[in-house]
């Protein structure tokens, strides 16, 4: 037991090397929240956009869709970040991780959205016709309410799944959590801060894992 | 037509790519080893999490909600990097190889643990109760009635877990695993040139792409249902 709280609870090895890791969870938190806030926004935007039927953008999106649901999204940061430099584009460790965990969760996001709405039975379509409304108001106040509900345990899944990513960051040297801990662990010989950077991971993303299986209940999926 | 051809140069090299070619094939061959090691054993461990919650008391059933819970919110390479760098402190030194499966195993067991668990609650207990009535014993009404059932409602979410731990074993490049991505890089560093990367890129595409459509359409045919 002495052994164990010697290497992965080591009062002195945290009290010197906390604070390093506590900077990484501040990175960590802004690249979860902006991977979910523009990864499910642009699969808002991509999901409506077909929602128009034009041939050529719909092949586009599928095309983008399937692409992003097929890459780890370790490839993506890597590519985006190692491969893009010799386009000319450089982007930031920050800029690359949100960027890649955006498109990843946008293909995601875009294909829940999409489904739900087709999932909508055809008759919200036929109700709302009958009451004189026209096609985007339709779209507008009948069916997306009525997808979005049910859309929303699964998008709540998969944003989780894809903003715990934000750890890959690691892999680019971004400054985060896990990034920070590593560091810190070879700095000192001793392990206690990645198990400091786990119990933090928890702290962040525990509620959320059982905040969404609360969703899933509640909307009883599977029946 | 210049910029064509530097981008070509660059992102289609195909030098590079002979180069390499041997290196990223055996960087596949990694890679599918893994996913033969791991899934199944991760579907095994979850459907024993999942029917040991339903055999098990009240206590054993609040245990494994939590342990399932905790390794469902730790990602999946934070898991990694303490098992390969943080076990040797304790004396348990695993190979990446070793290490990567268990992480893996650990956190996609959680997943199916959680999904085979949903599935086997969304059966109405009076098919168990139906089951037992016509003679069945408790182990043989779960395995003959029940557990068919809650398998067949939860295809889609197994079939999408499974893809997703397939992308993941792509963490093993993180410890110096020679896999698919690994490999790449090493290429890149190589020939001074991105290709094998888009290389292992496309790979993963070409190789995943049937999956993503099939996962896709379970899914459109779960939501389906739930619209009802």
């Amino acid at each position: 037991m002495k052994a164990l709280l010697d290497a992965f609870g080591n009062t002195a090895v945290l009290r010197a090397h906390g604070p390093a890791v506590f900077g990484g969870l501040w990175v960590t938190v802004q690249v979860t929240l902006l991977t979910i806030l523009a990864g499910v926004g642009l699969g808002t935007i991509l999901a409506l956009l077909r929602c128009l039927r034009l041939r050529v953008l719909d092949l586009l999106i599928m095309f983008w869709i399937d692409l992003f649901r097929s890459l780890p999204q370790l490839v993506v940061i890597i590519v985006v970040y190692f491969a893009l430099p010799y386009a000319g584009v450089s982007l930031s460790p920050f800029a690359a991780t949100v960027l890649s965990l955006g498109c990843v969760l946008s293909a995601f996001s875009a294909e829940i959205i999409w489904a739900a709405i087709g999932a909508v039975p055809a008759g919200q379509w036929d109700a709302g016709r009958a009451l004189g409304l026209r096609g985007p108001r339709i779209l507008r106040s009948v069916v997306l309410p009525q997808a979005v509900r049910l859309a929303t345990p699964l998008l709540a899944n998969r944003a989780i799944a894809v903003a715990k990513g934000t750890a890959l960051g690691a892999a680019v040297a971004l400054p985060e959590l896990l990034s920070d801990a590593q560091s810190a662990t070879a700095l000192a010989a001793n392990p206690s801060p990645l198990t400091l950077a786990g119990v933090l991971y928890l702290l962040l993303f525990l509620p959320l894992v059982v905040g969404s299986r609360w969703l899933e209940r509640r909307s009883s999926f599977i029946g | 037509m210049a910029p064509l051809n530097d981008f070509i140069e660059s992102f289609a090299n195909w030098d590079s790519l002979v180069q390499v070619h041997w290196l990223l094939l055996q960087g596949l061959r990694v890679t599918i080893l893994l996913a033969a090691a791991s899934l199944p054993l991760a579907m095994l461990l979850g459907l024993g999490a999942a029917l040991g919650y339903f055999a098990a008391g009240r206590w054993v059933r609040w245990g494994l909600l939590g342990l399932i819970d905790v390794f469902r919110a730790f990602p999946v390479i934070v898991l990694l990097i303490l098992i390969y760098y943080g076990l040797p402190f304790l004396g348990v030194r695993l190979s990446n190889f070793a290490a990567v499966v268990l992480a893996l195993v650990l956190n996609n067991a959680a997943y199916f643990g959680e999904i085979f668990r949903a599935g086997l609650l969304a059966v109405p207990p009076t098919q168990t109760q139906a089951a037992r009535a016509l003679g069945l014993g408790p182990w043989q009404a779960m395995r003959l009635v029940v557990l068919p059932q809650a398998v067949r409602r939860v295809v889609a979410p197994l079939a999408t877990n499974a893809m997703e731990l397939i992308k993941e074993t792509s963490i093993a490049a993180m410890v110096a695993l020679p896999e698919l991505l690994r490999s790449a890089r090493v290429g890149q560093e190589q020939t001074y040139n991105p290709t094998p990367l888009i290389a292992a890129a496309a790979i993963y595409a070409v190789l995943l792409w049937p999956l993503a459509r099939l996962t896709a359409r379970l899914e459109r045919r779960m939501l389906q249902g739930a619209a009802g």
